[in-house]
């Protein structure tokens, strides 16, 4: 008998059932909102011009190996993306406290830091918004952690964020309870907290010992400036707080396939940097020993080079200016056709996603009989909105509200 | 080491910093123990500090030139022009990366046109090189594998299985395979050890090249090993990371695997295209599962992309297109062929000539065993005492097993290597 035999098929993760039930579609006039990808006005992926610049170099460069990288990664590449996320003039990184390892993307972040976390300090309890992105739950069970606990988020009367119910829910967490918090553009809501909320976080964090772990997927890609979409990690930074950040370089580099990322690690003591250091090299040891080459050499040439980064700085205003685009030209139709509800949160929200509101009828309705992909949570990615589609979608969502009005 | 070396990297200095008096709760990190430094990279650091020009590094486990220079096989730099301009996109791939290249591997080592992979019976998912590879392996064996949730590993192995399989929640056990008596493959010991195993337990089995000893069992051994551990029904997990860098013959490295198929195993493998392909950095890998039907294969690839995401959602691309270009292309398949038979020629051609160095130094012990193993690696013999002096006399640094890198040894420094041997053993 097979040792097999007793395996059971595993339920299918949401987004890329969505994305082949996309692909499985004949129809002309199919949209897909589903998975968090950029596309242009063409609807088509963006290799940002100074990506593909680096890969010409790169390729003809023979000077160049593909020798193993140290454990940590590539040194150039994480300071980089760890002075990116917070700013050279941050205190952490004058002292010399602040360190990145990097990492297989923001999965791998969140994972390294998560058994980090773990297995070395023994924490076991983590908290993740109500909703997150979702994977966050996968990758913390996994790393072994026994209670993941939801703090209250989206309140879906308001299309806003529960701010009493995220405060209340954090009062109550239990000391060394991690936290995972969005640094913007949260996934997959799109609402953040304002400034002053996130003060209000921070002080709870600080008063009932509770461990922020930043996911930072979105930096540059939110607002179009790097600096804003840093602000609250950056002000945790400066507020003394010990946190963990991991960093995605998939959609603000447009990498997503080459696994770039970085887990920045913001320590009192930089004395204790070496033995943390030391134990992070054992997670990836055991994990898959040393992380990818091209994509860490790709950013850190461009985040090195003033040149480059200015060239990669006006990628990301093209990308969030043109999402910004179609969420205000989402409303504004959804608005002139009267479409029942109000629609304001679409250009409240910022980032990638949004969520719309509509209910899974509603989002299935729209998969079977408009062609238009989106997760049941209402979830939408505003990326797959474009000039040719957005009076197709507009109009498909009017029917989809009308015919299938929420409860 | 690893503390001077990471402190460099980042610009730290150790003093102490004083704590702003906004700060009040001390730090979450003051009871993080030091973790063990890493044996291979102390070699190597050491290497590094060393001033003497004859110094050699025996530790490195990467592929040196005969200049002792990193080697780019020439058609992976023609794979990597010809993908610059394809211009191809960099959407996610799937959780198991790109379909082609998982084909392709499974192909290179179970055969073209073989039967497993034509009827769909493998479950081949692009992995992060080779420890990626074993990890997801791992993963799978600790949650789903009814046998005992013990991995047996030849003694020695490669140092970071064990860890490997430990982070996933699988202990270890040890069966005899290096003869220190002889160099060479401890077979009574190995099938004693088998024979006495538990039913449907799970044996890791190095395909070809040994790490570290560089000792494989012949042909006929692993014909018997197969018999038994079909007889035991053991579970056989191939880790083949050397795949034509043994031998510099594909189809030859990868007969222990073929053998275990044909005999009716249903086998695990773990894939690396670090060292053959020289793709080190771009962390290169595949794992694969040889089910029994389709329908086995579909329930098992439905966990497998489970074990995945929460570790890193799918794998990174560029390594594998270039593998994929390369097996995929004809004419530059060929070119790889001959770019790696190359490499395992070189590694031949050095340990005969370290052989026949340590003859003409007047060495009286057999050494036979460098050209009896193969590989990247040969083990010595060499006690610790006089890989001390080796290292300390002669500026020749390797690990204090014994274990000498052959990539390491160039027709530059292999008489002077030749000479230090000597001294040291005499």
């Amino acid at each position: 008998m097979s040792i097999f035999s007793n395996v059971q098929t595993a339920p299918p993760i949401e987004v890329f059932a969505l994305t082949r039930a996309y692909n499985a579609d004949h129809n002309p006039k199919k949209v897909n909102l589903g998975v968090g990808a950029y596309r242009t006005d063409e609807g088509k992926p963006w290799v940002l011009p100074v990506v593909r610049k680096l890969e010409a170099q790169l390729a003809a460069d023979e000077t160049l190996n593909h020798e193993y990288l140290p454990v940590l990664g590539l040194d150039a590449f994480s300071k980089a993306a760890v002075h990116m996320l917070l700013g050279t003039d941050c205190p952490a990184v004058i002292d010399n406290r602040a360190l990145g390892v990097q990492s297989l993307s923001g999965t791998g972040a969140l994972f390294v830091g998560a058994k980090f976390l773990q297995k070395i300090l023994g924490y076991d309890t983590y908290y993740y918004s109500a909703p997150t992105w979702g994977n966050h739950k996968l990758i913390f069970d996994t790393a072994g952690f026994k209670q993941g606990r939801a703090y209250r988020y989206w309140d879906p009367a308001t299309k806003n964020i529960d701010f009493d119910g995220m405060c209340e829910d954090l009062r109550n967490a239990p000391e060394n309870s991690v936290i995972i918090l969005h640094a913007c553009a949260h996934n997959p809501t799109g609402c953040d907290p304002t400034d002053a909320q996130w003060k209000q976080i921070a002080e709870i964090m600080r008063e009932r010992k509770l461990f922020p772990f930043f996911d930072s997927a979105y930096q540059g890609f939110a607002s179009g400036d790097l600096d804003k979409d840093a602000r609250t990690v950056r002000y945790f930074a400066k507020e003394g707080f010990e946190l963990f950040c991991s960093q995605s370089f998939s959609k603000n580099f447009g990498l997503y396939n080459e696994r770039t990322g970085n887990l920045t690690v913001v320590m009192k003591d930089a004395e204790l940097a070496a033995a943390v250091l030391s134990q992070l090299t054992l997670v990836v040891r055991a994990t898959y020993s040393n992380p990818p080459a091209h994509g860490a050499r790709v950013v850190a040439a461009t985040l090195t080079n003033k040149d480059l980064f200015a060239e990669w700085q006006d990628h990301i205003r093209v990308m969030s200016s043109r999402i910004i685009q179609m969420r205000e030209a989402l409303r504004d139709r959804l608005v002139k056709l009267g479409t029942p509800g109000t629609w304001d949160h679409i250009t409240r929200q910022i980032g990638m996603f949004s969520f719309t509101g509509l209910t899974p009828q509603q989002c299935e309705y729209l998969g079977n009989e408009h062609h238009i992909y989106l997760l049941r949570s209402g979830r939408a990615n505003m990326a797959g909105l474009n000039t040719n589609n957005i009076d197709y979608v507009a109009s498909a969502i009017h029917d989809a509200v009308t015919k299938f009005p929420a409860a | 080491m690893a503390l001077l070396n990471s402190s460099r990297r980042l610009g730290l200095s150790l003093r102490s910093v004083a704590t702003p008096a906004a700060a009040r709760c001390s730090s979450w990190w003051s009871n993080v123990e030091m973790g063990p430094p890493d044996a291979i990279l102390g070699v190597t650091e050491a290497f590094k500090r060393d001033t003497n020009p004859n110094k050699i590094n025996l530790g490195v486990g990467a592929y040196r030139d005969d200049n002792g220079k990193p080697f780019v096989l020439p058609s992976v730099r023609t794979a990597e022009k010809e993908l610059v301009e394809a211009m191809m996109d960099k959407e996610y791939a799937g959780i198991t990366g790109l379909p082609d290249f998982c084909t392709m591997a499974a192909n290179l080592a179970l055969g073209e046109g073989n039967r497993w992979v034509q009827d769909g019976l493998n479950v081949t998912t692009q992995c992060i090189s080779g420890t990626g590879s074993l990890r997801v392996g791992a993963e799978f064996f600790s949650k789903f594998f009814t046998g005992p949730k013990v991995v047996w590993l030849p003694t020695p192995t490669w140092g970071n299985h064990i860890p490997i399989f430990k982070h996933a929640g699988m202990e270890v056990q040890h069966y005899r395979y290096y003869d220190p008596s002889t160099c060479g493959f401890d077979f009574e010991g190995a099938m004693q050890d088998i024979a006495k195993m538990p039913e449907r337990s799970l044996i890791m089995l190095h395909a070809c090249a040994h790490n570290p000893t560089g000792v494989d069992p012949r042909p006929e051994q692993w014909k018997e090993m197969s018999s038994l551990i079909h007889k035991k029904n053991i579970f056989p997990y191939f880790d083949m990371a050397y795949q034509g860098f043994a031998s510099g013959d594909c189809e030859r490295d990868a007969q222990a695997v073929r053998q275990f198929l044909n005999d009716g195993h249903c086998i695990a493998l773990s894939q690396s295209f670090a060292k053959n392909m020289g793709l080190y950095g771009e962390r290169a890998g595949a794992f694969s599962l040889i089910c029994s039907d389709k329908e086995e294969a579909a329930r098992v690839m439905s966990q497998v992309k489970i074990l995945i995401r929460p570790m890193y959602s799918n794998p990174p691309i560029h390594g594998a297109r270039i593998v994929s270009k390369i097996l995929g292309t004809p004419a530059l398949k060929q070119q790889w062929l001959g770019d790696v038979k190359l490499m395992a020629d070189r590694i031949i051609g050095m340990r005969t000539k370290l052989r026949d160095g340590l003859a003409r130094e007047g060495s009286t012990r057999n050494w036979q065993h460098i050209t009896d193993q193969i590989g990247m690696f040969c083990f010595t013999g060499m006690k610790p005492d006089q890989v001390g002096r080796l290292t300390s006399e002669f500026s020749v640094y390797l690990t204090k097993d014994g274990r000498i890198s052959m990539a390491g040894v160039t027709s530059g420094n292999v008489d002077y290597l030749a000479h230090a041997m000597h001294q040291v053993t005499k």
